[in-house]
């Protein structure tokens, strides 16, 4: 076994148990935090990807950025202590097979997959290829992009405003 | 280790994000599982771009992940409006569309 396959295998005992965390605690702050976890483990997926820049933007918009909003909105929503942060789940079992199933139906795909070889390697460094991509063929998108998070911070502003 | 044990991560990863999504009673719970599925997502898009070496791939990562963060503000300033409104984000109770 390389030093990159226990890697691996550690980042995704990690992930898939933040994972179950977020869905199965009864605590929905807790939930919060193993959101947070899971969150940094796919980001170490990203670093055995070798993509490093990918990782720095998941710790600071998922890791940093989203985990705040929803304390923020729980903060607002419900007590942080006592039982009324609580929450049940119901239909467990129906859930469950339906994940199982929609599971299996990908894996069918993936075992099909032809057996690819080693990793390509790229024409030079992956930061600057990115930020040169970002500029040249995909300057249109990158624009919309930051259209969007303008209508949605005006939207979320909208919406979450007080009457008075 | 080959793109496949990437990809079953993924699979995983988002079969229990859609668990979360369906047994969840509380808005809030409803948005992690929805997170956890994006994220999902974005792991096979890196892992595709990297076997490939298209940087297509990443480029979507960063939209999706940006994407995802205005979503999750816009959904939680509704969820934050609802609370004001019906005193509840139990999923179960807001049936005001129902016809």
């Amino acid at each position: 076994m390389t030093l990159q396959t226990v890697a691996f295998a550690a980042v995704a005992v990690v992930l898939l148990a933040a994972s179950l965390g977020v869905v199965l605690t009864p605590n929905l702050f807790h939930a919060v935090l193993y959101l947070a976890a899971a969150l940094v483990a796919t980001g170490i997926v990203f670093l055995l990807l070798d993509a490093p820049f990918l990782f720095g933007v998941q710790l600071l918009l998922y890791a940093g950025g989203v985990v705040t909003i929803v304390v923020f909105a729980i903060m607002l929503t419900e007590r942080l202590v006592g039982q009324s942060i609580r929450q049940t789940s119901r239909y467990l079992i129906n859930g469950a097979l339906l994940s199982a199933a929609v599971f299996v139906g990908v894996m069918g795909f993936v075992v099909q997959m032809p057996v690819g070889g080693p990793r390509p390697s790229w024409p030079g460094e992956l930061t600057a290829l990115l930020g040169r991509a970002l500029v040249g063929p995909f300057v249109m998108p990158f624009e919309l992009l930051a259209v969007l998070l303008v209508i949605a911070l005006l939207g979320a502003l909208y919406l979450a405003r007080s009457d008075t | 280790m080959p793109l496949a044990a990437y990809l079953t991560l993924a699979a995983l990863v988002f079969a229990i994000g859609l668990f979360g999504v369906l047994t969840r009673r509380n808005a809030v719970g409803i948005l992690l599982g929805i997170e956890l599925m994006l994220n999902a997502v974005n792991i096979n898009l890196v892992a595709f771009a990297r076997f490939r070496a298209d940087l297509a791939g990443l480029v979507f990562t960063l939209f999706t992940i940006s994407i995802t963060v205005a979503e999750v503000a816009v959904g939680l300033a509704i969820v934050i409006v609802l609370f004001r409104v019906r005193r509840t984000v139990e999923a179960d109770h807001l049936d005001l569309l129902r016809g």
